[in-house]
């Protein structure tokens, strides 16, 4: 007997159970006894998102005035009253950036920038495609002559930027399975490692990225000492699976070691083998802790990669909030927001994508959230 | 206590010790001790409990709550260490668990991610490990069916309810052949009805099969009608066994015959006038 996929389980699985219900809202299938439901799920978050935009745009009005009247007084106190006036219809004009406000953006800012970037992408890609095509022929001949073929060395798009970033998180956060799983099983099997693993625990658990960072930094540029090649995603995927694992290593130890005494007592009697009983018993008995684990590692991951990229002057979205900081064009803010939120809203969907996999792998089918 | 044993079994089968023939014993605990240590001093649980059990017999304990039944099961599983005295099974002494001695838990203690079929494979992978792929499916699937789960091979043992896992609990059991079969309460979590049906699933298996089998109860009527002996242990601490109930109804069983029987309230008023003093 299969059982039949349909949208709304795939969203419930993957805990996106509202979309169901807006779903419901167009076909005309919500009943009345669901008008409750659909007023807390639908219409109260779009009435707080509301209520947040239109708090910000107040918000980023009042600072902008207040910036804006600091600058005229300081131009009336240093330059008299020409220069104040100057300055203020400067910034009344709104073209010269030398002159405007520089200070939190304002929702329609954002948005503004959110398409440019969306445009700079789009100009990028064709720039990249058309430059692909160009050299298509070229590179067939240089590959048949054994040399190595061109590359597009262009600026990266924002866009671009998101996926550089994506590889990086993969990558630290692989890394982190690959240690910390295998180690927390060890752990979690035999008190022995465990008090012996114990004080290491405890004390790397808590050091901060930035430290992560240098360390990694000090021991890969040692390591890479003779390659030509550019060390900073290295550095950068490592630094990121060392701050991430713990959360994995410590929920897989505790699963491991807390598996019901009653399935141990069924593998004692059975007189199962160590591969068996780890296999058999309990690996499967603990892995929703050790994908509970996953959950906290992907999320940790992803949060200290921003600054880690930021450090290792790795491409991705990290560089690209520095590199807008210290640019300090009339957007800056505004593209540094949009990454804030393009951060935000990834976060959100690694951590649901996880959630599904929890789900799936999962033998008890209670929500975990 | 081998006067109570004289009292209630036919004195042919006994030796002049008043102890049953060695051919005949399939588990013997002599001198059995169990001391808990505390920070107030030890505490005895059990002490010089002597007990036979003989081939193809079902005895079930009767006792108190905490009298230290379930102690005594799960040292002869292997799961408790001993602190005195010994445990043997056909003549050696056991050293920690294994599937000779097959368990029947309290709770089903299924592994919940695999399916019925693949726990009891768990067990007949183990001990028929020289048997092919398809030997071991049938003899897992054989006993399945016996305990009427024909339908729910590939179910999920967290699909399942309480009934049906313990079910699964006792093909698991059979399924491995063991010398010595222990139950601890298998049915105390289930509801009545259920009790009753998993009751005549397994002393029908048990018919068949008749393995040498220990269980331990808290329901008279389940003791009486299941056992050939009933054992009661004295509250603890220092718990031992109080009398042995010989019941002579005959095999194969039904349920009415034996409510039916004359002999049934006396056997009845035995074991709670026991369990009220």
């Amino acid at each position: 007997m299969k059982q039949s996929v349909t949208l709304g389980k795939v969203t419930k699985f993957m805990g996106l159970g509202f979309l169901g219900t807006i779903k419901d809202l167009f076909t005309g299938k919500l009943e009345k006894e669901d008008f409750i439901s659909f007023l807390r799920k639908i219409v109260v978050p779009i009435a707080s998102i509301l209520l947040f935009i239109g708090l910000w745009h107040m918000g980023s009005k009042t600072l902008y005035n207040i910036e804006a009247e600091f600058r005229i007084n300081k131009a009336l106190e240093e330059q008299g009253q020409v220069a104040a006036d100057a300055v203020a219809a400067c910034i009344a004009l709104g073209e010269d950036s030398s002159c405007q406000p520089n200070t939190l953006p304002s929702p329609a800012q954002v948005w503004e920038s959110y398409q440019s970037l969306l445009r700079d992408h789009n100009i990028i890609s064709a720039d990249k495609a058309a430059f692909i095509e160009k050299t298509a022929a070229l590179n067939e001949k240089r590959l048949a002559e054994g040399k190595d073929p061109i590359t597009y060395t262009g600026r990266p798009s924002f866009v671009d930027q998101i996926f550089r970033s994506l590889k990086t998180v993969f990558a630290g956060f692989l890394l982190a399975l690959v240690i910390a799983v295998p180690l927390g099983i060890f752990i979690g099997l035999s008190p022995t490692l465990k008090s012996a693993f114990n004080w290491f625990i405890q004390i790397f658990k808590p050091v901060s990225p930035v430290v992560w960072y240098l360390l990694v930094f000090m021991i890969v540029k040692t390591v890479l000492i003779d390659s030509n090649e550019d060390s900073s995603f290295t550095i950068s995927f490592i630094s990121v699976g060392l701050c991430s694992m713990w959360a994995t290593l410590v929920n897989t130890a505790m699963g491991v070691s807390s598996v019901d005494k009653d399935y141990i007592n069924v593998a004692k009697v059975l007189k199962l083998g160590n591969f068996q009983k780890i296999f058999k018993v309990v690996l499967p008995s603990s892995l929703p802790l050790i994908f509970t684990g996953l959950k906290i590692t992907l999320s940790v991951a992803w949060m200290v990669l921003i600054a880690i990229e930021l450090l290792a002057q790795s491409p991705g979205l990290g560089l690209f909030v520095w590199e807008e900081f210290q640019n300090g064009a009339n957007d800056s803010n505004a593209k540094i927001i949009v990454a804030m939120f393009v951060i935000g809203i990834i976060g959100f969907l690694l951590d649901r994508l996880m959630l599904a996999i929890q789900n799936w792998v999962s033998f008890d089918k209670t929500d975990a959230i | 206590m081998s006067t109570t044993i004289l009292e209630n079994k036919k004195s042919e089968t006994l030796t002049d010790n008043g102890l049953f023939p060695p051919s005949r014993v399939m588990l013997d605990l002599k001198n059995l001790k169990k001391v808990y240590p505390t920070p107030k001093g030890d505490y005895v649980v059990l002490e010089d409990l002597n007990l036979q059990i003989m081939k193809e017999e079902f005895v079930t304990i009767i006792g108190h709550s905490g009298c230290g039944k379930t102690t005594m099961l799960s040292m002869i599983a292997g799961l408790n260490p001993i602190s005195g005295g010994n445990i043997s099974v056909l003549g050696s002494h056991i050293k920690g668990p294994g599937p000779d001695r097959g368990v029947i838990f309290q709770s089903p203690s299924l592994m919940p991610w695999m399916t019925s079929l693949q726990n009891v494979l768990l067990g007949v992978n183990q001990v028929f490990p020289h048997a092919t792929k398809g030997q071991r499916n049938d003899i897992a699937k054989h006993y399945l069916q016996k305990v009427g789960l024909e339908g729910a091979f590939n179910k999920k043992a967290s699909e399942l309810s309480q009934g049906m896992q313990q079910r699964v609990g006792i093909a698991r059991a059979f399924a491995i052949k063991p010398k010595v079969l222990l139950l601890d309460e298998p049915f105390g979590m289930l509801d009545s009805l259920t009790r009753g049906e998993l009751q005549d699933i397994l002393i029908e298996i048990w018919n068949k099969e008749k393995i040498t089998a220990v269980m331990i109860t808290h329901d008279v009527d389940e003791a009486i009608f299941l056992a050939d002996r009933v054992v009661m242990m004295t509250s603890g601490p220092k718990a031992k066994i109080g009398d042995v109930l010989s019941i002579d109804f005959e095999r194969p069983r039904t349920r009415k015959a034996v409510l039916e029987h004359d002999d049934y309230y006396k056997y009845r008023k035995h074991l709670i006038d026991f369990l009220e003093h």
